[in-house]
């Protein structure tokens, strides 16, 4: 088999595995537009907040201890405990879940009727506000997450692809965790939103919040729950690129990645995100392997836009996007 | 009444007296954003050294330092915004720490007569003083730290690199594409092959360049990065295997920020410098009693030590010694931002002054001139030990090679003078 055969097929199984990152990533953005059409600008931003959070009580953190120490003259820093990640992790998932009540409480509830652009403002005021927050609790250091996933090449698919092609191909046993924790997530989320009471009632509120209104559905209740569900997506979304990284503010520019895969798989459809995270990882991964040394290179970020908006100009509600027929 | 008017006139006065004295050292400063990681330990380090200069001396010759620190998260606007608002406090030297705003504010800073400081970034043909007479980047630029690197593989390779393939891992920017120049002469001059790799802002996704290397295997990669895409890129080398030892950083993918998520992968990391590390120095007894101990420290005081804390300390460091050069050539203790360029035009720096200013081995030795902003571009090399989680220089300051950078400064700053109808100085 030829030597760049070989090479395109190494691009293209981790273009995959980077498209299943990306669509984690918009898997929140999609949660919150599908049921409440709000664009949550702040999704990027609560991922780095989850990710903070765990970090923080994974080593016993004190939250605040810089404005406290400031204010009291005390030089606490730590408790002096370490959390185990599982443990840390529900604790993280309570914090957000705190953080969808109150985002609920105090921004969205006194925003319901109003345009979609002022509620995708209001998201972005919340999006400055939590980096705030975040770097106030817990401090801009970039701090190392460790929760036990494994990284680095995996030794079997190099050897096996050694023994076929006489190449072995490399992939990140991160990637693959990722690729199988996001299966999972969808699965779990398409049976949430299908089977289960509180889904139909998501779904409901999605159609016609006034409509589910009069049937008794509480908005409060139902807009709390898809808040802390994007909470969870963050989470994980957060765990999986802090461990690449580092835990660190740039973490929240992850939400750029997530842009073109929305505009690809639809606002509204969680297959569509990770179909549309799919095909832009491939589809970014292949075009910097074929075209991109001709181009000078670094071609990944635009290359995902010009990717979307391609597909945008043959269907504009994307993939798997509702068609918006609107009568006049 | 009167009494009472003239009494809170002259309190006035004395109190405002004081104020306008102060030798004025903005720090544009990130403490936001992306890049906070590295600029917070940096702007402690600066603003701490001054708090010692007051507590410990009383100031500079007499006058108390004063640091007006202004955020500019790492952004140009911001930064040229922050230069505005602060030029009018008698600002003395400006350090922008940041290639863009640098570039911003090379015009500027010269049309309003402040000289401005560019430690290890910025254009590096700045070096011509003769043209740029108002910016300096000693003690060395990205060309300096792209031949010192040449020239620790030149050495690794018994001064051989004929036919060894070098990949540089950039940042896609005005600042990652500078050494390119550079390394392309240097690979003609010396025969090994360079391939550029550059990688988008901000850098967390590089999985195509590390594939890249993979394949083409190149002996050696250098990178210049800032911000997550330097963690990343450790972790993708690790990831693919790719030894340690053989990858080199420039002085900004050099500090512990970098190399701690990646944990013990990152063990053998290497990167350029043009200080020394750690807190093991005269200096640090003083910091600990005037400035640490007595709660007087910049921030949290939670990244004395680091190697960008040292970075701003050394940077502060110098603009204080200039301003004692100013003060010593125009005879005053309040001295002008016309002095403080003078001051910086005459520095000297030795390895006595460095003993006696409780920094033994330090940094490199270098004097400055008309002709010559940059110092006398000594590089050395430090090596990251994963395992007590501590930089070490593992090479002396060591001379780069002026043979091939002279002329490209010579080049570049020759174009901007004939852009901007500037006539040489000297």
């Amino acid at each position: 088999m030829p030597e760049q055969l070989v090479f395109g097929m190494e691009v293209i199984l981790n273009g995959l595995m980077a498209g299943v990152l990306y669509a984690l990533v918009a898997l929140g953005f999609v949660l919150i537009y599908k049921a409440s059409g709000i664009f949550n600008y702040a999704q990027g931003v609560m991922a780095l907040f989850a990710a903070m959070t765990l970090v923080g009580i994974m080593n016993g953190q004190v939250p605040f201890s810089h404005l406290i120490n400031a204010i009291f003259g005390t030089h606490i820093h730590y408790f002096g405990w370490n959390v185990p990640a599982l443990f840390a992790i529900l604790l993280t998932m309570a914090v957000m879940v705190l953080l969808a009540w109150a985002v609920q409480r105090f921004v969205m509830r006194h925003l319901v009727g109003q345009e979609p652009i002022i509620l995708f403002m209001a998201t972005i005021g919340l999006a400055y506000f939590l980096e705030g927050v975040a770097d106030l609790m817990w401090g801009s250091e970039i701090k190392t997450l460790d929760v036990g996933l494994p990284q680095g090449i995996n030794l079997w698919i190099d050897e096996s692809t050694f023994n076929i092609f006489g190449y072995g191909f490399f992939i990140d046993n991160l990637d693959i965790v990722a690729t199988v924790i996001a299966a999972l997530l969808v699965a779990a989320l398409v049976a949430f939103s299908q089977y289960t009471k509180q889904g139909r009632a998501m779904r409901a509120v999605a159609d016609d919040h006034q409509a589910a209104l009069s049937v008794g559905i509480s908005l409060n209740f139902i807009w709390i729950m898809v808040w802390s569900v994007a909470g969870f997506v963050a989470l994980v979304a957060g765990i999986m690129w802090g461990t690449k990284s580092g835990v660190q503010f740039s973490l929240s520019l992850i939400a750029l990645k997530a842009l073109p895969v929305l505009m690809l798989g639809g606002f509204t459809s969680i297959p569509g995100a990770i179909v549309g995270g799919l095909i832009i990882g491939v589809g970014e991964k292949l075009f910097e392997f074929t075209l991109g040394p001709a181009l000078g290179g670094a071609t990944e970020n635009w290359f995902a836009y010009v990717l979307a908006l391609i597909f945008l100009v043959f269907r504009p509600q994307g993939l798997f996007g509702e068609k918006i027929i609107e009568r006049v | 009444m009167k009494t009472k008017l003239a009494t809170m006139a002259l309190g006035a006065v004395m109190a405002a007296g004081p104020v306008m004295a102060d030798l004025v050292f903005p720090s544009l400063s990130y403490r936001t954003g992306p890049y906070a990681a590295g600029g917070i330990p940096f702007a402690d380090g600066y603003a701490d050294y001054f708090t010692l200069l007051n507590e410990r001396d009383g100031g500079i010759g007499g006058v108390p330092a004063k640091v007006i620190e202004c955020e500019t998260g790492y952004n140009t606007e911001k930064g040229v915004e922050c230069y505005e608002s602060t030029k009018g406090e008698g600002a003395l030297v400006y350090q922008p720490l940041s290639t863009g705003i640098t570039y911003q504010l090379i015009p500027k800073t010269t049309a309003d007569g402040i000289p401005m400081h560019t430690m290890g970034y910025g254009r590096t043909s700045a070096k011509n003083g003769g043209v740029f007479s108002h910016t300096f980047n000693y003690p060395a630029n990205y060309w300096d730290g792209a031949s010192g690197a040449i020239n620790y593989l030149l050495e690794e390779n018994g001064g051989d690199l004929n036919g060894k393939k070098v990949a540089l891992v950039y940042h896609n920017s005005a600042y990652g594409k500078e050494p390119i120049r550079t390394l392309e002469e240097l690979s003609k001059k010396h025969g090994f092959e360079l391939v550029a790799l550059p990688v988008d802002h901000p850098g967390q996704e590089q999985k195509s360049q590390w594939l890249q290397i993979r394949r083409d295997k190149p002996d050696y990669v250098l990178m210049w990065g800032w911000g997550v895409m330097n963690q990343v890129a450790v972790q993708e080398a690790a990831n693919i295997r790719f030894p340690m030892e053989n990858f080199i950083g420039i002085w900004w993918s050099g500090s512990e920020n970098d190399v701690l998520p990646a944990g013990e992968a990152a063990n053998g990391y290497k990167a350029l410098t043009f200080h020394n590390v750690g807190s093991d120095f005269p200096l640090y007894d003083d910091l600990n009693k005037y400035v640490i101990d007595a709660g007087k420290a910049a921030g949290a005081g939670d990244q004395v030590g680091t190697v960008l804390y040292n970075r701003g300390l050394y940077a502060a460091m110098l603009a204080a010694e200039a301003a004692k050069k100013a003060q010593e050539i125009s005879g005053n203790a309040e001295i002008t931002p016309a002095d403080m360029r003078d001051g910086m035009e005459a520095l000297e720096i030795t390895e006595a002054k460095m003993s006696e200013l409780g920094l033994p081995n330090f940094g490199p030795t270098f004097s400055v001139s008309c002709e010559n902003h940059g110092g006398d571009a000594l590089v050395g090399v430090t090596q990251w030990d994963a395992a007590t989680k501590t930089w070490s220089l593992i090479s002396e300051f060591k001379p780069t090679d002026g043979d091939v950078i002279g002329p490209l400064i010579t080049e570049d700053s020759s174009a901007y003078a004939a852009e901007n109808n500037i006539d040489p100085r000297c």
